[in-house]
This record gives structure tokens, C-alpha cells and sequence, in this order.
């Protein structure tokens, strides 16, 4: 069987007309990461024992006609930033190493109350501090297209699992395009919802103001899905929105004429490869035809996004990461003289490159005499951003922008640069700073056969209208659904 | 040079809710297990968020109103970020420069010069406290720590005064005022010993004739009242002789040491540390609706000040009575109690103010934890109002009362103790002591009346006080007279 090949609504469809049992489905799901995660490098941990444990339950209830679970018996591949109750979870660093939360997070609880199985944990940047997951302490994820080229990140473990059919769906967090641009990479769905729609108790915080939970997935559909068991409020989280949750399937279903459309000219300037922007116009064209009205739409504080970004994402993240002292879990130095040595050995050695440098960074911008000019000029630049999206809303229903400048690029690439590392974040960063939901798709395929993202964006807490225009594309664009063939690189030269 | 001490406290008190400020743990932690009191946000483990409990706001509104101040309708809160191993986020979330309340006052009353001085209150606001850190040994020579967080996530109000003191003793008056105010408030217990009242200070002295702030020095770990005073006045002695010296103070927090009677430089400007505030984003700004200002406001108990009016209203004792007797909440519920059940109420308050209040000094017990119930000391009254027993007989019974927990009845079955009733008997001892003492006789036949009451006591003494006085008094002075 080639179960894993299938997405998530199409094995639940079997699951219920009893032509698969959950068992089947975690076995080959199993099978298939034995075959591939070697290459891949997806996950970090698996949850063997514990996933077949459950998908027997998952069968009995079942047999003994209880109605089926929305998600019974699917693999769900989860980010080791999100809290697993007992499953070692590290954010992809060797300070958390060994930690296994007392608790699960919120969207655990919620995935699994609705039948998912939680199959194992996806590699990552080292708290999600990265965009191609090469900042993880436990070595890279590859990208399934190429494996010679990176995933994208941090999600990069959650979205190279989805599209290397390890998983059917998995989730992500998206602090600065953490879920999107990976999506983009690996040619699969990935959105980052409405700040406070989704509840973040139990993801582990890079920055609390920017940090959302968003899915990862094959289509649209199975994103709806997703999001209809993770979506809602959460008394647990003081910044989770008290509103009423839309069924985000149905809302697929309706069309998108005369829908408007703006796209930001700001993110059609230097930079961006030409065939990303190709691929954009392509997909323009088929909104128009499924008639969308399109204009050219100005942000003009898109070029400080950036620099904000990067302030108040470095800064929150200074005080969240401040806990990993070594003192309650995780990483601690042996041997030292006194307290001072334990806290600076064990955070030296904990943390990679990457942690330091914005650590450092954000403790500098909340540093006294220096909080006003960095910090706060920040906060009120993110304000005109915010105000920048809530103008154009004002037009439009959507945004429509690439997810990335370019396809992925390929491993060491730009590691040695973080400087070039981070554009590849721009034009998902402003979406985080204004706190509104988007999604990336795929639009196409460069030369190289690479997927090229396309990003929706839409007003805050309207994530059904981006669900609905995305699931419109998918059902008309007409682009070829291709597939990666993951190859080892010995192959590949073999081949050649 | 004359100068002008500057003082002002920081107070930290713990808010006697059910439950933490941030998580659904017991606030009830005192003598348990370490770090049985405790959940995945108390103890900062990654992925937890806080939640803040909304009775906290209630009793930190209920603690500004009653310090008349200002409440602001939307505050935020702060992260305070420092390195510690009793704080397991690294970071307090406090509030910094938007407090709940701020510009209130409280006034106080200084015997000494007979004054009455309003203290300004700058800011009240809310935060959450730190776990505690229990060293091998001494501090200083500890092999290893350990921590136990059942104390992380206490809700505290901070109390923050204008640097309006004057004198140690004033600060001292000023403590013991707001913690009398916390306890009628049942905001706090008020006990600094278990740490659910904590005060820091700072202290400076001004140069009257330039009016030039001094330098000000912080002073931690004050313990009691007593320590406050202590560690104050030690410091203002210290920093006066150091101006008198001309040697320059230097800004720093210092210890107070109670076994050595000195403070202690702990860390001076240049280590202090940089807080790096900033707004909490894992909860919203606090808003206080008008509503939930007039709700709490309609909720306030009767405040120190109101309950003395009333004292001496309705029960017509001496404002020095009713001074005192509402000097802590619970006195004052001891007092109200006994004269509920009591006439003269006036009497009552003798009682407490005097025995019951000096023994519970001499053996520092606290009026909360009397051994002699109201109920037993209006007992003991009734029965002397029956001449049961004698004045003399009370303050023996009393003192058996409190050390045994006993009423005065039963002390009086079991001991066999009452009064003399048979007045024959009496008349004879009479006789015998006015025999005895031919001096006093002829004292009184020179016209000095009192020579009586020296024979009252003679014959007090040898029945141990079970005689009746205004019998033998009167017994006396008629065979007195006779003699005369």
C-alpha cells in the first residue's frame, strides 16, 4: 500500500469506509520514514511505541461503532519547539536536550483528542532561530526536491516530512515565515494564522509577540482540517482571541469572484529571482480568470520590517531564552567554581551560534540607554507597519505576494552570512509584525525543478478567506502536481 | 552641618488569595515539602504561559484605594530580567512604569512630637515572587544550594513611598500602620517574620541649609519592626559619620545583619543590576473598568481609622484607648468581642491593655494565639463582680489563665482558691493584724486615714488574697475607730 503517497482527507475518507484501519496507516507511515528519513533527516525523535499504542485504540473504538474522529488515525509530525507530554523536547538545541515536558501543549491535546497521532518530532533551527534549519545542534534537514539544498526553516523538519510523505500533516510555528517559507521550499502547504488564533500554551517562546502554531500540509484541505481542531481560544493563554471559529472546510467550497486583490509593489524590487517573479504573475492570471479584481498596492514601511524584526524579535527572545540557566533541566555544566561560571559555561556551551548572536543582540536593544532608541523606536515602526496592512485592507480582501525571493538555495550556502540569510525572510516578516494570517502554496516549479511559494494574505482573523482563494488556486492553476524522488546524493552521482 | 534625615520604604506583601497570581497553584505553602507546590507555569517551564488571577487585581485594587490612590484604569505589565536561581523564568513579571495605583497617601501619627504626618504612597502595583534558595551550611562556605520554588508565583503587592520619612522611628510607626491597614483590609497577614510582609528602605540626609539630597543607600532584609529601626538608625549613623568625615557615600544596597547589629555593602551602583524592562507580551494590559473600582470600593471593610471613631463613640473609651485597641485588626476584633459580652467596657479595655497585653508581650505571643479567650476574661470579670474572687485573686488567676489555657472557674474548682465568706473568720484575722502592728494603729490615731490601707493589704497577704477588701476595710476602720 502507498498510503503515505495520499493526503490527509483522502485517508480519512478510507479510515471510514473501513477500507484502512489506523494501524495500517501508522505502519506505513512508519515504513516509509525508515525508507526515506535517512536521507531527509526530518525528525528528531519518533514516537513509535506510543503512536501504534494508540492507533490500536483508535481501531477498537472504532470497530465498536463509535463515530470516527475528525483526524482518526492520521500522522501528524510535530516541531520540537511544541511541548509533548513525556517526548523528549529540545527546540533543536543541546541546552534542552533530554528535557521531556511534565505536560503537553494546548494544540497536542486538541490533535489528539480529535484522533491524530503524534508519530514524532521534526528538526528544527535551534529555537526556531534560522530559515533553513542548519542552526539545529543535531545537524541539517534536506531538502526533499534536492538534498542538496536546505529545507527552509525553522519548520524545516515539519515541512520536508510533509512533502517527503513522512507525515500527512505536521505542525510548525511561524515567528518570521518559520512555517511559510519552509512550505515554499518543499513545494507544500503552510499557514501562519492570526496571531491569537491559535492557543501558544506549550509552544516554547522565541518571541512571544511575533510566535504563532500554524499547519503544515499537502493541500488546502487538509490545512482547513487542521485548522478546524487547533483553532480557538485557550484560557491557558492570556493572548489566544476570544471569537467564534468558522468552519474553515465549507468556507473553501465558495468561490472568489470579484474578490479584490493588492499586490505590494515594494516586494517586486531588487533581490527577487526572476523566476519567483515569473511564477507570481502566472498565478495573478489565474486569479483573474477565476475573477479576482488585481491592483498594485504600496506598504510603504516595508523596507524597516527588517531591522524591526529583528529588535523585537531578538529582544523578547534575550528574556525567554534567559531560563535555560541550567539550574531546573536541560544542559548544565559540570564542575564549576560558583554560580556565575555555571550560568556563563553552561549557556556558552548550550547554545549554537546563531541562539548567541540574537541573545546578545536583544539584550543590547533593552539595554538601559539604549531600550529607546532600539526597543521602542522598533515597537512604534511596527505600528506603521501594522497601519501600512490595515490601509491596503481597506481596498482589499487579500494580498498576494511570493513567499520567498527565491527557491531554496542550497546547504552552506548562506550560513557563514547571516546577514543574506535573513532577506530570505522578507516578505513573511511584515505578516508577523502586523500579527495577520497568510499562506504559502505552490505556484509552480523553477528549472531546477524547485517549488516556487505563493503567499495570500489576508486581514486578521479572516483566515477562511485566504483558505478559500488559496483552495481556488489549487483547484485551477493547472500546474503539474509533481513530486520530489528523493535520491541520495551518491545516487544522483551514480546517475551522472 | 544640620541635617535632615530622608527616608523611604519599599514594602512587598503577600496577597492572601486561594490561588498564585499566574497559575491555579495553593498560595498555601508554608512548611511544605519543597517543590510539591508547584505547576508547569510557576515553575517557568518552557512553553507555559501566565494567566493572571483576577482576585489578585481585586485585593491590590482593595490595598490602593485604601492607600488613596489614584488607580490607573490601564496598566502594563513588565518583565524584570535578571539572573537568579529562586526566579525560573530569569525574568519577574512586575509592572514598571504604568503601576495600578500611584499617588495615594497614608497618614500616621507621631507620639513623640504630637504630630500627625501624611506619607505620600508614590505607587502600589503588582507582581509575582520568587521561589527561595536553602544553602548547605553558611552562604558563604556552602558546598551546594538547593531550591525550592513552592514560594514562585505568590501574588505581592508592592507599597512604594515618597522618600517623606523622617526618622527611623517614623518609619517604624509607618510599617506598623500599614500593616495594621493590610490585615483590616484581609489582604495580607502581615507577619514579617514568615516573609508575608517584607520592607526595604532607602536612606539618605540632606544638608538643610544647601537642601542637597544626600546620596541614598538601599537597606534589604529587615525582618521585624524592631530590625527596621535598628538597621535604619544604624545607617543614618553610619552615613552621618561619614559626611562629618567628608568622605563621600557611596550608592549601593546594603544588608542588614541582625546577629552583628550592622548593614553590609551587598553590591554597589556599578554591579547593580540593569532590569532590562520591558512589556510582558504573554499578557494583555490590565484594564480596570470604573465599575470594578466602585465594585471593590463598595467591598472595603471598616479601616483602622473609622473603627477608632467608632470605639470611642459606642463604646465611650478614651481615644488612647481606641488608639490602641485598633492597633492591629485582631486586638481590635479581641476587644469587640469581650465588650460584647461585658457592661463596663471600659473595664474590658483595662484588662487587655494591661495584664493580658503585658503578658502576651513578655512571652511574644501574638493576640491572635491568646491563651485567655475573650470568652474566659469576661468570665473572670463576672466572677469577681460576685466576689468570687478578689481583685488581688484575679491577677493570680489570670496569670494561671494564661499560662494554662484554663477558665477562671475551673482554675478556682481545682485549687480549692475562693473567697473568705465566712466574716467571723475574717473579723479574727482582722484582729490578729491590727494586734500585730501597733505602728499603723498609732499612725491612724495621728489622723493619717491611710495607715488603713496598709492593714487591708496585711490581712490581704495573709489570706492570700482571699479575703473580700471593702470588708475588711470597712472591718478595720470600724475597730479603729473603737480603739480610738
Amino acid at each position: 500500500m502507498t498510503l503515505h503517497k495520499l493526503s490527509a482527507h483522502d485517508v480519512i475518507d478510507l479510515f471510514k469506509k473501513k477500507k484502512v484501519t489506523a494501524y495500517e496507516i501508522i505502519q506505513d507511515i512508519y515504513d516509509r520514514i525508515d525508507k526515506v528519513d535517512g536521507l531527509v533527516k526530518a525528525f528528531l525523535i519518533l514516537n513509535r511505541e506510543d503512536a501504534f499504542k494508540q492507533a490500536k485504540e483508535i481501531d477498537i473504538k472504532f470497530k465498536n461503532g463509535e463515530e470516527p474522529l475528525p483526524l482518526a488515525g492520521i500522522a501528524v509530525a510535530i516541531k520540537d519547539i511544541i511541548a509533548t507530554k513525556k517526548i523528549e523536547t529540545t527546540c533543536g538545541s543541546k541546552i534542552l536536550k533530554g528535557f521531556r515536558p511534565p505536560y503537553n501543549a494546548t494544540v497536542i491535546d486538541k490533535l489528539r483528542e480529535a484522533g491524530a497521532i503524534i508519530i514524532g518530532k521534526t528538526n528544527m533551527d535551534e529555537f526556531a532561530m534560522g530559515s533553513s534549519t542548519e542552526n539545529s545542534a543535531f545537524g541539517p534537514t534536506k531538502n526533499p526536491w534536492d538534498l542538496e539544498r536546505v529545507p527552509g526553516g525553522s519548520s524545516g523538519g515539519s515541512a520536508a516530512a510533509v512533502a517527503a510523505d513522512e507525515a500527512f500533516i505536521a505542525l510548525g510555528t511561524d515567528t518570521g515565515g518559520s512555517v511559510r517559507q519552509p512550505a515554499s521550499f518543499c513545494g507544500v502547504v503552510g499557514l501562519k494564522p492570526t496571531y491569537g488564533r491559535v492557543s501558544r500554551y506549550g509552544l516554547i517562546a522565541y518571541a512571544s509577540s511575533l510566535d504563532q502554531i500554524g499547519p503544515i500540509t499537502k493541500d488546502v484541505v487538509d490545512c482547513a482540517l487542521t485548522m478546524n481542531i487547533i483553532a480557538g481560544h485557550d484560557n491557558k493563554d492570556s493572548t489566544s482571541a476570544d471569537l467564534e471559529v468558522p468552519d474553515y472546510l465549507s468556507s473553501c467550497q465558495e468561490g472568489i469572484e470579484n474578490i479584490k486583490i493588492g499586490v505590494p509593489k515594494e516586494y517586486f524590487v531588487k533581490g527577487i529571482d526572476i523566476e519567483v517573479k515569473d511564477a507570481i504573475n502566472k498565478a495573478l492570471r489565474v486569479f483573474e480568470e477565476l475573477g479576482a479584481k488585481i491592483e498594485e498596492v504600496s506598504l510603504p514601511h516595508t523596507e524597516y520590517s527588517l531591522p524591526t524584526y529583528y529588535l523585537i524579535a531578538t529582544a523578547e527572545a534575550s528574556s525567554n531564552l534567559a531560563r535555560y540557566d541550567g539550574v531546573q533541566y536541560g544542559y548544565r555544566v559540570e564542575d564549576c567554581k560558583d554560580l556565575s561560571s555555571m550560568y556563563e559555561r553552561t549557556r556558552s556551551e548550550g547554545f549554537g551560534k546563531e541562539v548567541k548572536r540574537r541573545i546578545m543582540l536583544g539584550t543590547y536593544a533593552l539595554s538601559s540607554g539604549y531600550y529607546d532608541a532600539y526597543y521602542l523606536k522598533a515597537q512604534k515602526v511596527r505600528t506603521l507597519i501594522r497601519e501600512d496592512f490595515s490601509k491596503a485592507f481597506n481596498k482589499y480582501d487579500i494580498l498576494v505576494t511570493p513567499t520567498s525571493p527565491t527557491p531554496a538555495f542550497k546547504l552552506n550556502e548562506k550560513i557563514a552570512d547571516p546577514l543574506t540569510m535573513y532577506l530570505s525572510d522578507i516578505y513573511t516578516i511584515p505578516v508577523n509584525l502586523a500579527g495577520i494570517p497568510a499562506i504559502s502554496l505552490n505556484c509552480g516549479y523553477n528549472k531546477n525543478n524547485l517549488p516556487i511559494g505563493l503567499q495570500i494574505i489576508g486581514k486578521p482573523f479572516k483566515e477562511e478567506t485566504i483558505l478559500r482563494v488559496a483552495y481556488n488556486f489549487e483547484q485551477n492553476c493547472e500546474i503539474e502536481k509533481r513530486r520530489p524522488e528523493i535520491s541520495s546524493i551518491k545516487d544522483k552521482e551514480n546517475a551522472e | 552641618m544640620s541635617e535632615e534625615i530622608v527616608i523611604g520604604l519599599e514594602v512587598h506583601i503577600q496577597l492572601m488569595t486561594k490561588s498564585k497570581i499566574f497559575c491555579q497553584c495553593s498560595t498555601d505553602y508554608i512548611g511544605k515539602k519543597p517543590n510539591t507546590n508547584v505547576c508547569p507555569v510557576c515553575l517557568g517551564l518552557p512553553g507555559s504561559l501566565p494567566v493572571l488571577n483576577k482576585k489578585v487585581l481585586e485585593f491590590a485594587i482593595r490595598t490602593a484605594l485604601a492607600l488613596n490612590c489614584k488607580i490607573n484604569r490601564a496598566s502594563i505589565f513588565h518583565r524584570k530580567n535578571y539572573f537568579y536561581p529562586d526566579l525560573p523564568k530569569a525574568y519577574q513579571i512586575s509592572q514598571y512604569d504604568s503601576p495600578l495605583g500611584v499617588n495615594g497617601y497614608m497618614e500616621i501619627f507621631i507620639p513623640e512630637s504630637d504630630e500627625k504626618r501624611k506619607i505620600g504612597i508614590t505607587r502600589v502595583h503588582i507582581e509575582e515572587d520568587a521561589g527561595k534558595l536553602i544553602h548547605e551550611g553558611d552562604i558563604a562556605t556552602s558546598s551546594y544550594s538547593l531550591v525550592d520554588y513552592n514560594r514562585c508565583g505568590i501574588p505581592l503587592a508592592e507599597i512604594v513611598t515618597e522618600p517623606e520619612l523622617r526618622s527611623p522611628e517614623e518609619a517604624r510607626i509607618f510599617l506598623i500602620k500599614l500593616r495594621n491597614l493590610v490585615q483590616h483590609l484581609e489582604v495580607c497577614d502581615g507577619n514579617m517574620e514568615e516573609g508575608s510582609l517584607r520592607c526595604d528602605a532607602n536612606v539618605s540626609v540632606r544638608d538643610i541649609q544647601t537642601g542637597n539630597l544626600g546620596t541614598k543607600t538601599e537597606i534589604k532584609n529587615m525582618n521585624s519592626f524592631r530590625a527596621v529601626k535598628k538597621a535604619l538608625q544604624f545607617e543614618v549613623d553610619r552615613q552621618k559619620e561619614l559626611l562629618a568625615e567628608g568622605v563621600k557615600i557611596v550608592q549601593e544596597t546594603r544588608h542588614w545583619d541582625e546577629s552583628k547589629n550592622i548593614t553590609l555593602s551587598m553590591r554597589s551602583k556599578e554591579e547593580a543590576h540593569d532590569y532590562r524592562y520591558f512589556p510582558e507580551p504573554d499578557l494583555l494590559p490590565l484594564r480596570v473598568s470604573q465599575e470594578m473600582i466602585e465594585e471593590v470600593r463598595k467591598t472595603l471593610p471598616e479601616l483602622p481609622e473609622v473603627r477608632k471613631e467608632r470605639f470611642i463613640k459606642i463604646y465611650n473609651i478614651p481615644e488612647y484607648d481606641a488608639e490602641i485597641l485598633t492597633s492591629s485588626k485582631a486586638l481590635g476584633d479581641y476587644y469587640e468581642k469581650a465588650a460584647s459580652l461585658y457592661p463596663d467596657k471600659k473595664v474590658v479595655s483595662n484588662w487587655i491593655m494591661g495584664e493580658l497585653m503585658r503578658f502576651l508581650k513578655e512571652e511574644k505571643i501574638e493576640i491572635e494565639d491568646s491563651p485567655i479567650s475573650p470568652e474566659n476574661l469576661i468570665e473572670m470579670l463576672k466572677l469577681m463582680d460576685e466576689r468570687i474572687i478578689s481583685g488581688k485573686m484575679a491577677k493570680d488567676i489570670f496569670e494561671t489563665m494564661f499560662k494554662t489555657g484554663k477558665g477562671a472557674r475551673q482554675i478556682i474548682k481545682e485549687s480549692g482558691v475562693t473567697q473568705i465568706t465566712d466574716e467571723n473568720e475574717l473579723i479574727k484575722i482582722v484582729d490578729k493584724i491590727i494586734k500585730e502592728n501597733p505602728k499603723s494603729v498609732e499612725d491612724f490615731n495621728q489622723g493619717k486615714e491611710k495607715a488603713i490601707n496598709y492593714l487591708v493589704g496585711q490581712v490581704m497577704r495573709s489570706t492570700k488574697g482571699r479575703a473580700k477588701p471593702d470588708f475588711v476595710f470597712e472591718a478595720i476602720k470600724q475597730r479603729m475607730k473603737k480603739i480610738r
